[in-house]
């Protein structure tokens, strides 16, 4: 919109020179009166009690005060396993998302799968994925499988699917035809044109998908304990219960570290391998 | 994938095995199971929740459609969508001044930094445990939610916001540079135009971002359609837990439609 979209009209004598067609200007203001509306509407109907808001600022400082000193003897006790436990959560949902999102991207991708049927149901598998939070699919998994590292670890798998396979259908979309075509020609099963064909151009997507899930993962895994599946939220949601802030101060200095590691860690794994 | 058995006729091998490779998924795959080992998955538990979860389904569907409970679920959603609108607005106000003075184009290195420090800090939890904090300071209720996704926003738009402009093309900034321009007019002529596409895009994606996470803050206090879920999932009211699920899921459909009309609007 910089350089500006023209609309030269007709007869060259009465030329005006506009930056946007009538039905562009028509959809920008209609855009704005709707946005301003949602936002007085939101404001009007909105219950905030103001007397709350006062004293926000003594009552931070009074969490502040509670949380410190940190209670680090607590650690050793009741936060490292809980941490190690997120870790493998993360890690192992990831996976399970890897293993679960290939064929449903692979279904999702116009150019592999030629079925418009099938190409739908893989797209409303992978919308539904990402639709329910992954707090929400815990609190389904929790109540069929129990509290526990499980659930977990299915609720990061069933949130990452929709990322994965959106992500990696598109990139199977984005594949150059040539090299498959190459491989069709010589009479190539399916399983090596996908294989020898696909993949090669896929796999750099295919590994930064996974690192960047893996990242948000993390800290997704990291909350999860608050409806009970597993994880250092465990351990945050039993401290917030009985109000040991000094504990809860430590839990979020872990937290706050493992994300600050992880981010390291994947910046320095994606510039190794792409 | 890349390993596929060799063809035998031909005594050149077109695809090497890839030792490397192979240990590193055959480490991959040890640990996960000791991974699965530590976190007691095993198959027996595993098979004895499909027989759970059967029952489990059983009891979600039919959903309650029953009159009191759709007025109840109605009321927690408009609040989710509130906040999640009032969340999106402020946080834009607030993330254009401090992407702005994290793009190292534009200001210097020194000013920057504290543009990045913001968003880093922003960024590095999680909703929910940011609304938690919220939720002690000014109490239960919608506010605590909104401050919550408030912050998240700022870490997400800022952050894009920044990188937008840095990657701009410096011509045009010049140009209007060379003219004598303010920098209010530099930032006005030079650099808005070139990024507001790309910025009504990210921001239309925090909008749906904010309205899943508004969902989801009410478990914690933060207000919102969160509580009234997780009421009836302990209250075992299974059936209303589908019927929520489901027009959550259809809210964020609607905005994700929303969404993307919008970001053809700006393109």
């Amino acid at each position: 919109m910089s350089a500006g979209a023209t609309t030269p009209a007709a007869p060259m004598a009465t030329r005006i020179w506009e930056r946007f067609t009538p039905q562009q200007r028509m959809g920008r203001f209609a855009t704005y009166l709707v946005v301003v509306a949602a936002i007085v509407w939101s404001f009007r109907q909105i219950e905030i009690i103001p007397e709350f808001l006062y004293d926000a600022p003594q009552q931070s400082w009074d969490l502040f005060q509670r949380m410190w000193p940190i209670d680090w003897a607590y650690y050793p006790k009741g936060v490292h396993d809980a941490l190690i436990e997120t870790f493998h959560i993360a890690t192992l949902g990831t996976l399970l998302a890897l293993i679960l999102g290939f064929p449903i991207a692979l279904m999702a991708a116009k150019n592999i799968t030629k079925s418009t049927t099938l190409n739908w149901i893989a797209q409303f598998l992978l919308v539904a994925s990402r639709s329910v939070n992954s707090l929400i699919w815990a609190l389904l998994f929790v109540a069929i499988f129990g509290p526990g590292a499980i659930a977990g670890v299915l609720a990061i798998g069933f949130r990452s699917i929709g990322f994965v396979g959106k992500l990696l259908a598109e990139a199977f979309e984005e594949a150059r035809p040539g090299p498959i075509e190459a491989l069709t020609s010589t009479g190539a099963p399916p399983l090596s044109i996908l294989s020898k064909g696909y993949w090669p151009q896929v796999e750099p997507s295919f590994w930064s998908v996974a690192l960047f899930r893996w990242d948000i993962n993390i800290r997704e895994s990291a909350i999860l304990g608050l409806v009970g599946a597993g994880g250092i939220g465990v351990a945050l949601d039993s401290a917030l219960n009985n109000l040991y802030w000094d504990q809860v101060g430590l839990i979020l200095l872990v937290i706050f570290a493992i994300v600050i590691v992880t981010e390291f860690v994947t910046s320095y794994v994606r510039g190794k391998i792409i | 994938m890349s390993t596929a058995a060799p063809a035998a006729t031909s005594t050149r091998e077109a695809f090497l095995p890839n030792w490397p490779r192979r240990f590193a998924f055959i480490a991959l795959a040890l640990y996960c199971l000791y991974a699965m080992s530590t976190l007691d998955i095993t198959w027996d538990r595993f098979v004895r929740g499909l027989d759970q979860g059967a029952k489990f389904l059983d009891r979600l569907w039919p959903p309650n459609f029953a009159p009191d409970k759709l007025s109840l679920m109605s009321e927690g959603l408009l609040e989710s969508v509130q906040i999640a609108i009032l969340a999106t607005a402020v946080g834009i106000v607030i993330s254009i001044p401090i992407g702005l003075m994290s793009a190292r184009n534009l200001v210097p290195v020194w000013v920057s930094w504290i543009g990045r420090v913001i968003i880093a800090i922003a960024r590095s939890f999680h909703p929910m445990i940011v609304a938690i904090l919220f939720v002690k300071a000014v109490g239960f209720g919608a506010l605590a939610g909104i401050l919550a996704l408030i912050v998240s926003s700022i870490g997400f738009i800022a952050k894009l916001f920044a990188e937008a402009i840095e990657e701009m093309n410096m011509k045009q900034v010049e140009a209007v540079r060379a003219t004598g321009a303010s920098w209010l007019n530099v930032l006005f002529m030079g650099v808005i135009p070139q990024v507001v596409a790309r910025f009504v895009g990210f921001s239309a994606y925090q909008l749906d971002s904010n309205l899943r996470n508004s969902t989801m803050v009410g478990i914690v206090g933060g207000g919102g359609i969160g509580a009234t879920l997780f009421t009836a999932y302990q209250r075992f009211d299974y059936d209303f837990v589908m019927t929520i699920l489901l027009a959550i899921i259809a809210i964020i459909m609607v905005s994700e439609l929303l969404s993307s009309w919008l970001r053809k609007v700006f393109q």
